[in-house]
Parts: C-alpha cells; structure tokens; sequence
C-alpha cells in the first residue's frame, strides 16, 4: 500500500509546543512548491547535477514526512542522476505532487 | 554553551533550532543558510558549537571547515548515511547526526560535546603549563604566510610526496618541504623519527602496542629499525 504523508514526525518534536509546530508548517508549505519548480526546470534542462542537488534537499523532507519508502527511492534516484540517469523521473515526480498536494492543504 | 546552525534548508534549520531549544544550557546565537555568510560571522564571534550542514550547493560542509582558522566543535547533520567515516577525519567534528533528527540522538549528541569542550579545556590548561617550560617555536611557510607553531603542540609529522603534514591539536598544515628538512628543526628531546614516513613528538604519545604509537587520534606505524630508539627514549617502568 502507498504510504502517505503524515506530521508524526513534527509533533512528537513539537511536543506541546503548538507554536513550534505552526511556524515548520508555514515553513514546509512554503520550501516544498519552490523546490518542486527548482526540481522541474533542472530536470527540463537536463542538469542532472543540480537534479540531483535538488533531490537530496527533497529527501530530507520525505523523511520528515515518514515517507520511508519514497525516501529509499530518492536515495536511489540521486545515486542514478549522478552517473546520469534520469529513469526515475516519473516515479519521483509523482511523490513531489503527493507532498504538495498534502502540504498545501496543512 | 553557544552555537550556530548551518544548513541550506529552512525546514532542516527550523528542526535543529527546536531540539536546541529543549537544551537549557545551550544558546542559538544564529542560524545561516549558505556557508559564507556563517564565515563571515566567525570572523568577528565565537561560538563553542556549530551544527552544519554537509552537502550544501556550492561551498560544501568540509569545505567550511576546511576554511575555518580556529574551528569549533562541529556537529555534522546530513541526510547521507555513509559519510561517517569520512567526517571524523576531521579533528574539530564531534559528531555526526542524520536527519530526520531524534530528540534522543540530538541529546547524545551534546553529552559529547560537552564531553570535546571540556576535554579541550584541559589540554589548553596542560599546554599552557607545558609552554612556560619550553617557548620554543617554529614556523612553516603556507601559501607565502609563515604560521607560527609552538613545537610542543606539535604531535606528528608525516611525509606526503613532495609535502609535509604537520599535525597539531586544532589542525593539520601541509607544507610544501620534506621531513628531513624539519627533522633537522626539531628537537631529538620531543621528536623522534619512528618510520620512514613519520616524525612523532614522543611526549604525546598516548599508548603503544607492537606496531604503532597512538597519538591524540593519530595511530602511527613504528618501523622495525626505528623500534629499539623510540624504546629506549620512553620512562619505561
């Protein structure tokens, strides 16, 4: 099954700190489209370094997210861009709009 | 204890500065996302820690360091798993966090720290009593500036080519030269030549087992030939 998104990680940070948690929200809600356009246009241009650079900021969020499975994939997608292999593409386009879509409705 | 936090992500600084703030006796004098701008401030402040970013665009986190004159401990955070052994080439890093960080590892984390400083303190105490005993100093030739050293921080010198490492407490200096060249600078009282490839200043020494001399975190080969010197320099029981 599909994992999906969740702020697990966050809260159990956060703690009862309510403030904490709202200000990685608005700061997540705003890092995630920015880095996804980043990673469309380095894909579209074919600048499978600054992919892969982009990827690895990417991966990090996939885990805070407790995407595990997806974040094994970036991992791998990163290793592939850097011998310049870009096959994962689609895969990996898929988990950025899972993760917008959720974020933009935190 | 006062640090910096260094990383490209918003979302990455934000988590650190969190685990930081459950720490009472540690303060976030600032948080930076590019390299530069955080050099820039340790040309000016010191800080007791810094929890850095590894791979960053353009300036990388080894990078930074490198650059550094006077590091401070260094924690490393990264979403690399098997950079590990690499880090800890590097004498100021302390540790080595992968993201996402837990609040159990981040406090594991500073008991190291606290554990680096401290132990930092007592070397500086020891150097301080060593150095009015002998002032004595050399000084090496790095891209056309000479550096001094006071030779008792001094503790390995090794041959690397047409270079020279020379090894103190904070940092390593290559140096354009050759070990028979600062051989001859040093004093047969602290150093001793154990390997074709290594001059140590044998009052560093930490233990010794067959082969090797141990040296702060230094594990040095001992030649065959240079053994019975080194031997006979050392306060046996």
């Amino acid at each position: 099954m599909e994992q999906q998104p969740n702020l697990n990680y966050i809260k159990q940070l956060a703690g009862d700190d309510k403030a904490f948690e709202i200000k990685f929200i608005s700061v997540i809600k705003e890092e995630i489209p920015l880095e996804k356009k980043e990673y469309e246009n380095a894909i579209a241009s074919n600048n499978l370094k600054e992919t892969a650079d982009i990827v690895h900021k990417l991966k990090h969020k996939l885990n805070i997210l407790s995407l595990t499975e997806d974040y094994k994939l970036a991992v791998t997608y990163e290793e592939e861009l850097l011998r310049g292999d870009k096959k994962l593409d689609t895969k990996f386009s898929t988990i950025l709009e899972k993760i917008d879509a959720y974020t933009k409705n935190l | 204890m006062n640090c910096i936090i260094v990383d490209d992500e918003a979302t990455a600084r934000a988590i650190v500065e969190q685990l930081c703030s459950k720490i009472s006796d540690l303060n976030i004098i600032d948080s930076f996302s590019n390299a530069m701008e955080a050099i820039k401030f340790l040309n000016q402040n010191t800080v007791d820690v810094i929890f850095l970013d590894i791979h960053m665009p353009g300036f990388t986190g080894i990078d930074f360091i490198q650059t550094l004159k006077n590091p401070p401990r260094i924690v490393l955070t990264t979403s690399d798993t098997d950079f590990a052994i690499e880090a800890y080439e590097y004498e100021p890093i302390v540790d080595y966090l992968v993201k996402p960080i837990t609040q159990d590892r981040f406090e594991k984390s500073i008991i190291k720290i606290k554990k680096a400083l401290k132990n930092s303190a007592k070397t500086v105490e020891s150097k301080t009593l060593q150095s009015t005993n002998t002032e004595e100093d050399i000084y090496i030739n790095i891209d056309r500036r000479l550096i001094k050293l006071k030779l008792n921080e001094i503790l390995v010198v090794e041959a690397k080519g047409d270079y020279i490492d020379v090894k103190t407490i904070q940092k390593t200096y290559r140096v354009h030269n050759t070990l028979k060249s600062i051989k001859e600078k040093l004093p047969e009282s602290t150093f001793l030549q154990i390997h074709r490839s290594f001059i140590i200043n044998f009052t560093k020494i930490i233990d010794i087992e067959d082969n090797s001399v141990l040296i702060e975190k230094n594990v040095i080969p001992i030649s065959r030939s240079n053994r019975p010197e080194l031997m006979r320099r050392l306060n046996l029981l």
